[in-house]
């Protein structure tokens, strides 16, 4: 959120419309043709594919309000990273995983005492990013900054943070693999958890944490909506159809990778839809995507319990 | 610090602190500071198409804040309330990103939206918000004795009669209209934090919704009054003292909490 996040958003923005224009005249051709679109493919999967994994878990510990926070947090170090000189992704990955801890740290067992604590953290965050934001951006012209961290943009990503960006992800990915029966346990019981001297302060630590990296590294390359979205959306629709956490997890993932090409290839095409001098935002398309996805399992729910003839919670 | 332009100020962000302690209360008691923080990101996207269509903001705030309720609630029946509120909250927010795109020339004023805007309210505005904050706060005080009831021991309510489904779309209405009301002038993220900051430290000093409750507004107006006398002494953004303020009291509350809890123990 601060102003070289902003310049540097505007100057892709401006370098990125000749390749829109060129888009323009379609073609599926063009479209695979094009190396922001392969840029925005690879990136999109491999953000998906890490949310997805890390979202069923969210879903499933009921901390899609944490996971949504910590995007929004890690605007913090982004617009903090500013003031003391260091790089806006380590910005957003180091306060990301601080406010994990200190969610942690303030939250108590009970999921309302959790609701407030995120609440509590969440909105000290908001206000330190509104203080940095005033600080570093007394330039002329800056109020771009909530819009751009917000809604930042796939076909505007700097191709040098992709292997950061992957290794980051595959960080994420094996803290959940690693602590995966741990976590299945602790998810679903805290008492056998318990039981069994499954260590539920450090499981649910760590699992801030991948849960921090996975959403800061797609709030910083995609907007800060859109990794929400891909956390909560694809895990949300994968456990109507399964109750089977592996499964559910490759569904998921097929899900949100799904989603975010044909939503790329919606914006992609939607130049000149409307008002004619823009594409639809890339955030907007995946979301409504996104969305859809998620009603229609919804039409699978009764069809699924009809099946089985089995009363079960509805998720 | 009293002068003629802030007299408007002052005004208003009494009635809206008064609201959200009030309103804040039920938040934390209910466990939806999500639902709190939805609604008035959610709103912003209502003022982004509103500005678009070149109609009031207002307006637009409130059709997407009524909207985004009616939603949450309808959708929450049959998902999960978390999920299908980050649903709606980001489904909401990208059609802000819609509108923003279609429309060209007027961030400056989604940033004041978003971090809001006291120091500059006119005469003008004054009116709705103290309408729709005596509409509130009536609404509440109509449904208490219900509200109190379906959200602390939901099972009971429902034996009574009360509908679950109904107390969450009521409620849910009134956080929307506290935030069309709010958000104009003091921004999203300020009243995210007034909705929950001293209705929970309020709540660790006291069990009783007749105590806590006027400890809330309480609360919630001192860290008002002290940070825009704060913002106006030193230039920085009102909405960092809030949310600072807020953080505050609820540290202390939690310490006073903690204490008495251990001096129980001891007896």
């Amino acid at each position: 959120m601060s102003a070289t996040l902003i310049l540097a958003a505007v100057t892709r923005a401006t370098s990125a419309t000749p390749a829109q224009v060129s888009l323009s005249q379609s073609g599926l051709a063009s479209f695979f043709g094009s190396a922001p679109v392969q840029l925005a493919l690879v990136i999109g999967a491999l953000v998906a594919v890490t949310s997805a994994l890390v979202g069923v878990f969210t879903v499933i510990r009921r901390q899609s309000f944490a996971g949504h926070a910590l995007a929004d947090l890690g605007a913090v170090g982004g617009s903090a990273a500013f003031l003391i000189g260091i790089s806006q992704l380590w910005g957003f990955v180091i306060a990301g995983v601080l406010a994990a801890g200190l969610m942690e740290v303030v939250g108590v067992k009970r999921v309302q005492g959790r609701d407030v604590a995120t609440g509590i953290v969440f909105g000290l965050g908001l206000g330190l990013t509104g203080l940095f934001l005033y600080l570093d951006t007394q330039v002329p012209g800056t109020s771009n900054a909530a819009v751009s961290v917000l809604f930042g943009s796939l076909f505007v990503i700097d191709a040098s943070v992709l292997p950061t960006v992957l290794v980051l992800a595959l960080v994420a990915c094996a803290i959940v693999l690693l602590t995966w029966r741990w976590l299945l346990v602790d998810s679903v019981s805290q008492d056998l958890a318990f039981v069994r001297r499954i260590p539920v302060r450090a499981t649910g630590i760590l699992f801030l944490v991948a849960l921090a990296l996975a959403v800061e590294l797609s709030a910083l390359t995609i907007g800060a909506v859109l990794s929400t979205a891909l956390l909560i959306a694809p895990a949300a629709a994968a456990l109507r159809l399964t109750k089977r956490v592996g499964f559910a997890i490759l569904i998921a993932i097929a899900i949100g990778v799904g989603s975010t090409w044909v939503g790329i290839l919606i914006s992609y095409q939607s130049f000149g839809w409307l008002h004619g001098a823009h594409s639809w935002p890339v955030s907007f398309c995946i979301v409504v995507v996104l969305f859809v996805v998620y009603l229609l399992s919804g039409v699978a729910l009764p069809i699924r319990a009809r099946a089985r003839r089995a009363a079960e919670v509805v998720l | 610090m009293f002068s003629d332009f802030l007299v408007n100020t002052w005004i208003t962000a009494s009635v809206v602190a008064v609201v959200a302690g009030l309103v804040g209360f039920f938040v934390v008691l209910r466990g939806s500071s999500f639902l709190a923080h939805a609604l008035p990101h959610g709103a912003f996207a209502g003022a982004a198409g509103a500005t678009l269509l070149g109609i009031d903001p207002i307006l637009g705030m409130g059709i997407f804040a009524v909207g985004g309720a009616v939603a949450v609630t309808t959708l929450g029946r049959r998902g999960r309330s978390d999920v299908v509120i980050a649903l709606s909250l980001v489904l909401m927010l990208a059609f802000g990103a819609l509108f923003l795109s279609l429309g060209n020339e007027y961030s400056a004023e989604v940033f004041a939206l978003l971090f809001g805007q006291i120091l500059g309210v006119s005469s003008v505005e004054v009116g709705p918000i103290i309408v729709l904050g005596v509409i509130c706060v009536a609404a509440i005080v109509v449904a208490y004795r219900r509200l109190l009831l379906s959200s602390v021991l939901p099972d009971m309510a429902a034996a009574r009669g009360i509908s679950q489904f109904g107390m969450s779309l009521f409620f849910a209405l009134v956080v929307a209209i506290a935030t069309a009301m709010s958000v104009p002038i003091v921004g999203a993220l300020l009243l995210f934090s007034l909705l929950v900051g001293p209705p929970a430290a309020a709540r660790s000093f006291s069990a009783d919704p007749l105590v806590a409750i006027p400890l809330s507004i309480g609360f919630a107006l001192v860290t008002v009054w002290v940070s825009i006398a704060a913002a106006y002494y030193s230039s920085l953004p009102v909405g960092f003292f809030v949310t600072l303020g807020s953080a505050i009291l609820y540290g202390i509350g939690r310490g006073w909490f903690a204490i008495r809890v251990r001096r129980v123990a001891t007896a």
